[in-house]
């Protein structure tokens, strides 16, 4: 029995002719893991198969040591899941209803009750608990999805993109409630999203898939690479004769989707403004104008976009 | 326990209910969502207005024996009373059945149902266990409560004594109604997400397959294409087990077979349509 929360040994999951997962074989730690990819990367189709609504082709699928194609409603009853899209038992309250859901998840009726006021209260629907969830709004309803994945106090979280749709302040609050949960309940996440930043708030590990297959996977930090610095820069010219010369200089550049490039260089800082000096003479030399020019930091967006590939 | 206003995060140090009962979680929580309903407990009671009928008659014939002549205690009666509750079991089970898995697809429950600890047929017996309980309620219970009745009334158990074959046959017509009904109401309930679509759709398959029957029956000139008719196949069965002349031509076990072809292919239907997530392949 492996320590892992989640292995994944050579999966293959195809949707007829399509492989929405090629023989993908990972181990996800015990902890907050992020599972990152972009669209139609097999995020989702991975967390749906560990729960068993999408049987593999092939390979086998661990789950806290558990075999999800034999123990699947072992598994489950570990698990709390919190789905992408919208998901409720319509004609309740949100009370009844998480309530509901910790007696589906197998709690005896009164302690369902109790939980279900108290998870309510703790991911901060305590004030609206006794009114109809088809009444809630975006973000509400994405708190009422966390909460129902919390009744049963599961060992492992699968959140699939928790902030969706959610305002600036409401997303905040999610993500610190993710990170309480994952940090200070002892209870591990696997937290799939699109948006670097909540991961990278999050989540200590992460996995990043593309096109259905693992590109990356680590401890973030480790991800980020050694020591260095890293600019960003926006310049007016011939883009392509210009990222040459920086490579020819040793230096790595990653386009981003706005108008912006991350430069990076390895090694010891040099003198005050070395850097900056040099990206400038780079540029001088490939006859284009520097219009923005700033340091930054290593950001999981940079092994994202590594991992990937730039487009 | 703690208080409610311990607001925070606690880990459970209860004991979970063991797996394979969540099913009786999802009938018994159907059970009283309809019990809320002012409309549907009005149509349960109109539903038992036929048992008070009869049941004044039962107490008409054993007090006054002219009677007997006239309104006659005999199976027939209650192979009647079961035929008569049709009409409440057609709208028990679109009240109960047309949004029991369409609601649940609109909604997007079933994602949360099935990533619990329960497996496909735990959810679809609590489903179709909340229209079978309600429609036992109109159809087995008040037959035997008449049977009841007719003993206490009577003071004696000679009807019953003559005529044991009604407990079984009580028992076998109404599950017959109850399981045809459920079942076809919860297959055409998986197929859409529209509680309404369902009712009319099990309308119509109910009332499209009688005119097609009255249709055929004036082109071919004979019963025995009755076989094409939901209501008719239940009453010819109805009619074998309580040993009444056949109405119809149609041979009884075509009749039995076109109806478990029915509920098998609800059935069929169901573990299609209940899942997790809707594979589009």
């Amino acid at each position: 029995m492996s320590d892992a929360a989640i292995v994944l040994d050579h999966v293959t999951v195809s949707y007829g002719k399509n492989r929405a997962l090629r023989d993908v074989s990972a181990s996800f730690p015990r902890g907050a893991v992020g599972l990152l990819g972009p669209n139609g990367a097999g995020k989702s189709t991975m967390l749906k198969s560990l729960l068993g609504f999408i049987p593999p082709t092939s390979g086998r699928l661990e789950v806290l040591g558990l075999d999800v194609a034999r123990k699947p409603l072992d598994v489950r009853a570990r698990l709390g899941y919190m789905p992408e899209n919208d998901g409720h038992i319509p004609g309740m309250n949100a009370v009844t209803f998480v309530a509901y859901a910790g007696q589906l998840a197998g709690l005896p009726k009164a302690d369902a009750m109790q939980r279900a006021h108290e998870v309510l209260f703790y991911v901060g629907l305590g004030e609206a608990r006794y009114r109809n969830v088809e009444t809630y709004s975006t973000g509400m309803k994405q708190r009422i999805k966390l909460a129902q994945a919390l009744v049963h106090d599961p060992d492992l979280l699968f959140l699939d993109e928790p902030t969706n749709g959610m305002d600036p302040k409401g997303r905040d609050e999610m993500l610190e409630l993710v990170r309480d949960i994952a940090h200070n309940k002892g209870i591990n996440v696997i937290l799939s999203s699109h948006l670097l930043p909540d991961v990278e708030y999050v989540c200590d590990y992460v996995v990043v898939l593309d096109k259905g297959a693992v590109a990356t996977s680590g401890p973030i930090e480790a991800l980020k690479g050694p020591a260095g610095r890293v600019y960003e820069v926006r310049v007016k010219g011939e883009l392509a004769v210009f990222i040459a010369a920086l490579e020819a200089a040793g230096f790595e550049c990653h386009q981003t989707e706005e108008d912006v490039m991350r430069v990076f260089i390895r090694g010891e800082r040099g003198a005050q403004g070395a850097d900056q000096q040099r990206i400038c003479e780079i540029a001088k030399e490939a006859r284009v104008q520097v219009r923005h020019l700033r340091a930054s930091l290593p950001t999981l967006e940079d092994v994202f976009t590594k991992a990937i590939g730039e487009e | 326990m703690t208080p409610i206003h311990d607001q925070t995060y606690r880990r459970y140090e209860g004991t979970k209910q063991p797996l394979g009962r969540r099913w009786a979680v999802i009938m018994q929580t159907g059970i009283r969502g309809m019990l809320a309903r002012r409309a549907f407990v009005a149509l349960l009671i109109v539903s038992w207005a036929p048992f008070i009928v009869r049941a004044v008659r039962l107490y008409l014939v054993t007090n006054f024996p002219q009677a007997a002549s006239i309104l006659p205690v005999n199976p027939q009666m209650f192979r009647d009373f079961l035929e008569q509750q049709g009409i409440p079991v057609f709208f028990v089970t679109i009240y109960t059945g047309a949004g029991a898995i369409a609601n649940d697809r609109r909604a997007n429950a079933l994602q949360i149902y099935l990533s619990k600890p329960l497996m496909r047929i735990e959810y679809i017996l609590g489903k179709l266990g909340t229209t079978v309980a309600y429609l036992l309620l109109v159809t087995i219970v008040p037959a035997f409560l008449l049977l009841l009745l007719q003993v206490l009334f009577s003071g004696s158990f000679e009807f019953l004594g003559h005529n044991l074959f009604l407990i079984p046959a009580l028992t076998l017509a109404s599950l017959l109604r109850v399981f045809v009904a459920a079942f076809t109401m919860l297959a055409l309930s998986s197929l859409s997400k529209s509680s309404r679509y369902v009712a009319i759709m099990y309308a119509g398959a109910v009332f499209f397959t009688d005119a097609l029957y009255g249709l055929l029956r004036i082109i071919v000139g004979s019963t025995r294409v009755a076989w094409v008719s939901i209501t008719a196949n239940i009453d010819q069965v109805t009619d074998g087990i309580f040993r009444l002349p056949l109405r119809y031509e149609t041979p009884l076990l075509v009749s039995l077979l076109v109806l478990l072809g029915l509920v098998a292919l609800s059935i069929s239907v169901l573990e299609r349509r209940v899942r997790g997530v809707e594979v589009v392949a």
